[in-house]
């Protein structure tokens, strides 16, 4: 018993790190005030990109390096179109999803079957990693150090003057203006930053996760994060255990398969927690507003009264 | 401060030439594409329109793909223009063909044809009409975000399918492949000889061309959606109900995208098999129908035509350059990436020397 429950416990921590990280990504793109609705297809050519990297060196943790500029360089295309261009942010994301989820495929065609040979190599803290059940919060790959690395920094920028500047810009990006804050660079970064992580979330689903590349890797694991943002509340610290929970969600559909249970209503089970989750929130708020960057997804035009 | 303006009036003109110029860059982007590939772009290209506009059989398959992305487009024209952003055209899709397949298979297998075919396309319509409607109640209801709500709608009506074909409706007839049953001959729609395209479903995708094009238009519905996609807030102060209209618009597109699922069903594949097969991506491209044709019913038409042609040339790539299917995907997304670059260019003006306050 101990065993499965530490089995689930284990799987669920490596299944949520794609999922924290494309979340975080997104909440902080999102407190800017831009909505990236590419990640999907950010995390797929970045997995693609990411396995080719280490596929060809041999070095698994140049996937990682490969997976955050694939990431940075799309979701820059997004940042361009939103922020300069003024484009229909939610048109630009799904754009940039069909464009990155056939570039993925183009890119991991030749890889499609061979595994990665090469596993990451594992940190651990010595005697924390030894400790029962929550031991394995202590052990991990680089990718999976990278997650706690960026939510400590999330942390320490949610308290810092840093980002009371971002959540201007995705509130009240006029103020922010009056204030001295180049709005549109704010932006413009945010959105670069957020899609490397995602990037990473994608090169980790390839090239540590499952350690091969298929065309289906992602799925919808990056929709999953947009909603999990909303169900965050665009706190860094709630999608942590969002990303958690879903990760759990994720590991329980292989853990009941002996079950005799259909595997396609298992297969169904992320996509419909994430419904759930979302109206779970809806409830939850009853007539209050929306906790959403209040300017989110409207372009903002410099100098404008 | 800013050296851009935007422009207060867009001559047809003006339009035109934003179109012409986005869609060569995307071509020159795809260009790029191929090139980094290792595949002579000129070669792809004399491929991808030599197979599907350059000789009849190539015509023919174009128009069989363009039928259902003109349905879908049309119908997913009235909530876009209304701000709702319906991503669920490939789950409304599968569940026309769902319920088309269940009739069609089982209490109307043995109706004459012409009383057969009303109804099943009515009930198709009717199926993806209501799968429509869930994601207008979730946000009506419980405030979530249709783009989410449709996209993992999307994805369970994927896992119904599978579900479907690999029990309860898997075909005792087809030797073990995860299809259902073939519908009886007699339902079979016909076809345009020499093409691809079900007269039947070509018409009724032509005869809703003007049909959707007066109730997006001018209509008092038209006019309802329009305030409801420019000003939510002065569409509340004017007494437009936002749960009323989003149910239309939505049960049109829904109805639409079932419609197309009953075509795919009766004139294509003839049985449900796994849901990539049935809806070939259509829910997805005709999104980018709807947007390239600019919302407009005739435009549509058009880019339903042309996105038709690009995925027959996507079947001619991967045999003669054995290049995934996705590059069609790539395409589709860089040409709507150069069309919404090529929008600023054509919204605003550029002001030389002194800034415009």
């Amino acid at each position: 018993m101990t065993d499965i429950v530490q089995g689930l416990l284990d799987r669920s921590i490596q299944a949520a790190v794609p999922l924290a990280l494309a979340t975080l990504g997104e909440v902080i793109t999102e407190k800017s005030g831009v909505l990236n609705l590419g990640i999907e297809g950010t995390m797929a050519a970045s997995a693609a990109a990411g396995f080719a990297a280490a596929f060809a060196t041999g070095v698994p943790e140049l996937g990682l390096i490969a997976g955050l500029g694939t990431g940075a360089f799309f979701s820059l295309l997004h940042a361009l179109l939103s922020v300069p261009l003024k484009a229909n942010q939610t048109v630009s994301g799904l754009a940039l999803t069909m464009a990155g989820v056939g570039l993925a495929s183009l890119w991991g065609q030749p890889f499609i079957g061979k595994p990665l040979g090469a596993d990451p190599s594992l940190f651990a803290i010595p005697l924390l990693s030894n400790l029962p059940l929550i031991g394995v919060l202590f052990s991990g790959t680089i990718f999976y150090w990278l997650t706690w690395a960026a939510f400590a920094a999330a942390f320490i920028l949610h308290k810092s003057r840093l980002g009371l500047v971002l959540e201007a810009c995705g509130e009240t990006p006029k103020a922010a203006e009056a204030a001295g804050i180049s709005v549109g660079a704010v932006r413009i970064l945010a959105t670069t930053i957020g899609g490397a992580l995602t990037g990473a979330a994608g090169a980790f689903l390839a090239v540590d996760y499952g350690g091969s590349w298929n065309e289906g890797l992602v799925g919808g694991r990056g929709w999953i994060a947009v909603a999990l943002t909303i169900f965050a509340l665009w706190r860094p610290g709630r999608a942590l255990w969002s990303a958690w929970l879903f990760g759990f969600i994720f590991t329980a559909q292989f853990t009941l398969q002996p079950f005799g249970i259909s595997p396609n209503f298992l297969a169904a089970l992320p996509y419909a927690f994430t419904l759930a989750v979302l109206i779970v929130e809806g409830l939850r708020r009853g007539t209050q507003g929306s906790k959403a960057p209040g300017s989110l997804g409207m372009p903002f035009t410099s100098g404008e009264r | 401060m800013s050296r851009w303006t935007e422009r207060t009036e867009l001559g047809w003109k003006r339009q035109a030439a934003g179109l012409g110029l986005s869609l060569t860059g995307g071509l020159l982007l795809m260009a790029l594409v191929f090139l980094a590939f290792g595949v002579n772009p000129f070669s792809a290209f004399a491929r991808i329109f030599g197979g599907s506009l350059g000789s009849p059989y190539g015509l023919g398959q174009t128009l069989g793909k363009a039928v259902p992305l003109l349905l879908i487009g049309l119908g997913l024209s009235l909530p876009f223009r209304g701000r709702f952003w319906n991503i669920g055209a490939e789950g409304q899709l599968l569940s026309g063909a769902i319920v088309t397949t269940a009739l069609a298979l089982g209490p109307l297998a043995g109706w004459p044809p012409f009383l057969a075919w009303p109804v099943l396309f009515l009930s198709a319509a009717a199926g993806g009409m209501l799968f429509g409607w869930i994601p207008v109640m979730l946000l009506n209801r419980f405030k979530v975000n249709e783009v989410i709500s449709t996209l993992m709608l999307n994805y369970l009506a994927y896992e119904v399918t599978q579900y479907l074909v690999l029990g309860p409706m898997r075909g005792a007839t087809q030797s073990g492949f995860p299809y259902s049953d073939n519908i009886v001959p007699e339902l079979v729609l016909g076809r345009i000889p020499g093409t691809a395209a079900h007269w039947m479903t070509l018409l009724l995708a032509i005869g809703l061309v003007p049909l959707v094009g007066i109730l997006g238009g001018k209509s008092k519905t038209g006019y309802e959606i329009r305030v409801l996609g420019e000003n939510p807030d002065a569409a509340r102060y004017a007494g437009i109900d936002h749960n009323h209209v989003r149910l239309v618009m939505m049960g049109i597109s829904g109805a639409l995208a079932g419609l197309a699922g009953a075509g795919e069903i009766l004139g294509v594949h003839y049985h449900l098999a796994s849901p990539v097969s049935i809806t070939s991506n259509y829910g997805f491209t005709a999104i980018i129908a709807a947007w390239l044709g600019r919302l407009h019913p005739a435009g549509i038409v058009a880019a339903s035509l042309f996105l038709g042609a690009l995925l027959v040339g996507g079947d001619a790539i991967k045999i003669g350059l054995q290049l995934p299917a996705a590059t069609v995907s790539v395409f589709q997304g860089i040409l709507l990436l150069a069309l919404l670059a090529g929008d600023f260019f054509t919204r605003y003006r550029y002001n030389r020397g002194e800034a415009s306050a």
